[in-house]
């Protein structure tokens, strides 16, 4: 899957650490989903579309 | 700073049980040598109990691990840990029935089945090695 999250982080002026206390998860699992490397689960999935007030797929989408 | 000084969390609880249990294993070991590995050991069911005594600190290290793949909840390092797992279990498992089988035609000498579990340990390592490889994360714990 592609995602928009370090785009999103960087509007904010969050790092990656910053958005990792806000997750409550680890600046590696951040990291990890920002660079394709991990696809989250769907509740995680959740947590981020809710945390930036976007739809799932206005942050997800199919492809590599 | 301490040891545990950065570590933190379900990692932190998981270290500060692993070194328990070592400090147990140690001590139970040092106990098992004195009355068993003598001119005149002590024999009975105390000779069993005595023998038991060191593995059951290192099956409480496969709980402890347990606990640490239960108790965290981040996703993505529990995959990691996982993955550390299944690399560690078939490391052990294979070796063991490989060598099993040249140990039954005496092609290779006898290992006391205990060196296993050590394999499988010495598999988090290898399973940390290959996250770093393939993921670029090694995990925490290795």
């Amino acid at each position: 899957m592609k995602n928009r999250l370090k785009v999103l982080r960087a509007e904010r002026d969050w790092t990656q650490s910053d958005l990792a206390e806000r997750l409550e998860i680890s600046r590696q699992s951040v990291n990890a989903i920002e660079t394709g490397r991990y696809d989250p689960s769907l509740p995680l999935a959740f947590r981020i579309a809710d945390l930036f007030d976007l739809a799932i797929e206005a942050i997800f989408s199919q492809g590599e | 700073m301490g040891i545990l000084g950065s570590v933190k969390g379900p990692q932190r609880r998981y270290t500060i049980r692993l070194f328990s249990l070592m400090a147990m294993y140690l001590a139970s070991l040092i106990i098992a040598e004195r009355y068993l590995d003598r001119a005149e050991p002590v024999t009975g069911m105390l000779a069993y109990i005595l023998a038991l005594m060191p593995a059951l600190p290192v099956i409480a290290i496969f709980w402890a691990f347990g606990r640490l793949l239960v108790e965290t909840t981040d996703e993505y390092q529990r995959l990691l840990l996982i993955r550390q797992t299944l690399v560690a279990t078939a490391l052990s498992m294979a070796t063991a029935t490989g060598w099993g089988f040249l140990e039954n035609y005496d092609l290779v000498p006898h290992i006391p089945a205990f060196y296993w579990a050590v394999l499988w340990f010495f598999g988090l390592g290898v399973g940390a090695l290959i996250n770093r490889l393939t993921l670029g994360d090694s995990g925490s714990c290795a």
